[in-house]
């Protein structure tokens, strides 16, 4: 009883407060300076969309629609035509990003590695139809990123 | 009849019966890939492998193998599996794993069979082979290293469609499917090789690269190229029609379609009519439905009954033809045709204008007579019964030009005369014969007398009596009585004293008679019935409404709609609905299941599905009268008959390069 009041008299509770505090100011930050500093991430992060293209800059995606068909969120969209030399291409790629809940499926389906989902989380805009990419962006995606693109997927080759 | 095991259950099989069939009825599926019920047994793929005892200790291909009295069939058995994956593993050998690019890729026998049946991974590290590419013609695109010398297509080809142009050649791995001399395929049936393909080496050309089977609704139809009323299956995809597949049905069309059916899709999609357009000082313009229903109600006000006429064209459904007549009934006409081509006959029974033998009955035929009639043109599927009669040992014999049926013809003649004084070769030809058949075509019907004179005929053979209708619309608007004394011409020599003509898509006959005439043309296409139309309200094609369609021998089929109509076009029969608004006459049904009543009440055996009874024909009265002169078939160009052909690109390249021998290869790589 006569404890209890003593502590109460001296503020002990404060004391011991502002002890927790300083402990903590003195021991190294947990948190980042986001975005000049960020965490490493692992090579299978899903985030932005890309579609690649093959070292001679033909584009690797050969229209099969298996994307389009695994999405759960049924996001992507695809029309195909024979291209003037034969080869079957998309004449339409579609992605509604709003839609996407970046379950990886497409680049899981996709036969020849062409669409990804890669390292980029930071894609934010200020309009909904920003967010619909349409081929020619996730081919752009796919050049600005592909040297990333490469080695995460080398990285997680031995996994798959 | 034989009693055979399969594994364990005892049942009874038709004599005759492959081991591969009894197991089928047994309800065990076997896996195949050049076995096909319509064709020959090959029996070179070994995929059907199953333990037969007695016999050989060794598994044996069922499709071949006949059953007999007390054979014990295992279907699934350790011994049996281990064949299957074997043959599967040398099938995939030299068959490329190019699945996502493959237009076969999610409807192909070898991705599901190497599924169920294959090992999951192969033991092959060597180069596969590689086949060069055939050029096949329009519609069939060649992708040759995928096949698997099943030979189905050759089996198709020589047996069915009765053009040999298919072959394999070279033996072991050298072994290739090849088309005579690389050419285009001739046949109408082309098309059909595409389907019976277990794999993706003989694709469609318009439709490569296209879609998926997955995404595509597919939706039952009735095809309206011609009389024979095909059943199909439309495949769309969002508001487009992907392509036309074959549904099966042994009465009418089996399970083949021919090429125009096939590919005429693509035509829906071409010179569409999706806006009313009004004539204004010689001009077409653009209105809206309210100009053009109020461009009509002017014309029309104070028109006596005889001076309004309708004309219903090829490919209308029953529901519009119907809705057209109470119109014209309400505004007291009753001037309207559907017999565009001229054609001449008695309406006055059902059994009188239909073929009354039946099409799959056609078959049984013990000899046929064909009178102005080009089956292969006008109906290729009742071709191929009569080719099955054929082979059946029936004769055929023809008046009328010579044209290659792909059966052997013994030709009395192109004169209507032989109708008068049947020739001996006939007569005895038709001696002691089941069922003998005499078909006459739409092109002896256009001269007068013609039908009457090919009636008795018909009566003094003791043949059963057939017309081959050219036209989807036809029975079904002779049925409810869409017709006038005198057919067309009857309405022609009317021209000058009509205020108001409306066309029912009616773009196959000659209209400079009505080039003077206030024309209404209710339609899809602009084709040759806009050029002398003053107002023009766009209607709905085959695929984009529900329909009834009767074919010829009186066989009513309902299809189903698989697309919205283009724009602002509408169903023909709401058409004429909200036309007789605005002209004060109000048509008595709202919705179609009213309509399809009120047809009901008229015609009551056009709201039942199936084929249509009737009474047998009596024997003609009036002796024929004397004739003579040559018949002209109707079909000059069969890829180019309607509008919506007309309007497709693929057929267009099809009359191009098989009827007038342009060369495309070129373009074939």
């Amino acid at each position: 009883m006569i404890k209890h009041w003593i502590k109460s008299f001296f503020l002990w509770e404060f004391v011991k407060a502002h002890y927790l505090t300083l402990k903590y100011f003195f021991r190294p930050k947990a948190t980042l300076n986001y975005p000049y500093e960020k965490n490493p991430i692992s090579p299978r992060f899903r985030g932005e969309h890309a579609l690649r293209r093959y070292p001679n800059g033909e584009e690797r995606c050969i229209a099969c629609k298996l994307c389009e068909a695994v999405c759960p969120a049924v996001c992507i969209t695809i029309e195909s035509e024979p291209r003037e030399d034969g080869s079957r291409r998309t004449t339409r790629y579609d992605i509604d990003m709003t839609k996407c809940i970046y379950c990886g499926f497409c680049q899981e389906a996709c036969p020849v590695d062409a669409i990804v989902e890669g390292p980029n989380m930071e894609f934010s805009v200020e309009t909904r139809e920003e967010l619909i990419y349409d081929k020619q962006k996730l081919l752009d995606n796919g050049d600005k990123w592909e040297r990333i693109l490469a080695a995460n997927l080398a990285a997680d080759a031995p996994y798959r | 009849m034989p009693k055979v095991k399969v594994d364990g259950v005892e049942i009874e099989v038709p004599v005759g019966a492959t081991v591969l069939q009894a197991c089928e009825m047994a309800g065990k599926e076997i896996p195949r890939f050049c076995y096909h019920e319509r064709l020959t047994i090959a029996g070179n793929c070994r995929m059907c492998l199953v333990e037969v005892k007695p016999g050989p200790p060794k598994p044996q291909a069922s499709c071949a193998l006949p059953t007999a009295e007390g054979q014990e069939i295992v279907t699934m058995s350790e011994t049996v599996k281990k064949a299957r994956e074997g043959v599967m593993e040398f099938l995939l050998i030299n068959h490329p794993l190019d699945c996502p690019i493959c237009d076969q890729g999610g409807e192909c026998d070898l991705q599901d069979q190497s599924i169920a049946y294959g090992r999951g991974h192969s033991r092959f590290a060597e180069n596969k082979r590689a086949v060069t590419e055939k050029y096949m013609g329009p519609v069939v695109k060649t992708i040759m290293t995928r096949c698997i010398q099943c030979t189905r297509c050759v089996r198709f080809a020589e047996e069915v469609a009765g053009v040999e142009e298919i072959g394999l050649i070279g033996r072991g791995e050298n072994e290739e499917i090849t088309s005579y001399l690389e050419g285009s395929l001739t046949s109408e049936l082309s098309g059909n090789v595409v389907d019976l393909c277990p794999v993706g080496a003989l694709v469609s050309k318009p439709y490569s690269f296209e879609a998926r089977p997955w995404e595509l609704r597919k939706i039952p139809g009735i095809d309206v190229m011609d009389a024979v009323g095909s059943n199909i299956r439309i495949d769309a995809r969002q508001r487009e029609v992907m392509r036309v597949l074959p549904r099966l049905n042994d009465e009418v069309n089996e399970e083949w379609i021919h090429d125009k059916t096939r590919h005429a899709a693509d035509g829906l999609l071409r010179r569409r009519l999706d806006r009313p357009w009004v004539r204004r000082g010689g001009k077409l313009q653009p209105a809206t439905w309210q100009e053009a229903f109020a461009a009509i109600a002017t014309q029309l006000n104070g028109a006596a009954g005889d001076q309004v006429a309708a004309i219903a064209g090829d490919l209308q459904d029953l529901e519009g033809i119907y809705a057209a007549k109470a119109l014209l009934g309400r505004l007291g006409s009753t001037l309207h045709e559907c017999r565009q081509d001229g054609a001449l006959h008695d309406v006055s029974v059902l059994s009188a204008y239909r073929f009354t033998s039946t099409i799959a009955g056609l078959e049984e035929a013990g000899a046929i007579l064909l009178i102005g009639a080009n089956p292969r043109w006008e109906a290729p599927l009742v071709n191929t019964r009569i080719r099955k009669a054929v082979k059946a040992g029936a004769p055929v014999l023809r008046i009328g030009e010579p044209v290659d049926l792909t059966y052997p013809v013994t030709d009395l003649g192109n004169d209507l005369a032989l109708l008068g004084k049947l020739p001996r070769d006939l007569t005895e030809g038709f001696q002691g014969k089941t069922a003998p058949a005499v078909i006459v075509g739409m092109g002896a019907l256009a001269t007068p007398g013609a039908y009457e004179a090919a009636r008795a005929a018909a009566a003094a053979l003791g043949g059963t009596f057939n017309l081959l209708h050219t036209a989807a619309s036809r029975v079904g608007a002779l049925d409810i009585g869409f017709t006038t004394d005198g057919g067309i011409e009857a309405i022609r020599a009317r021209a000058g004293a009509l205020k108001a003509l409306f066309l029912l898509g009616a773009d196959e006959m000659d209209l400079s008679a009505f080039a003077k005439t206030f024309t209404v043309y209710i339609g899809t296409h602009g084709d040759r019935g806009v050029q002398v139309a003053d107002v023009i309200l766009p209607a709905a094609a085959y695929t984009e409404k529900h329909g009834t369609y009767v074919n010829m021998e009186g066989r009513v089929q309902l299809s189903e709609r698989a697309v919205d109509p283009p724009g602002e076009a509408r169903v023909d029969w709401t058409i004429f609905r909200a036309l007789s608004d605005v002209l004060g006459k109000t048509l008595p049904f709202d919705d179609l299941s009213q309509l399809r009543r009120a047809i009901g009440a008229e015609r009551p055996h056009l709201t039942v599905s199936g084929l249509t009874t009737f009474d047998p024909l009596a024997p003609p009265g009036a002796p024929a009268p004397r004739l003579s002169g040559p018949i002209r078939y109707p079909i000059e160009d069969f890829y180019l008959t309607n509008p919506i052909a007309r309007s497709s690109p693929t057929l267009q390249r099809c009359s191009a390069e098989i009827l007038h021998r342009a060369t495309f290869q070129e373009a074939a790589e």
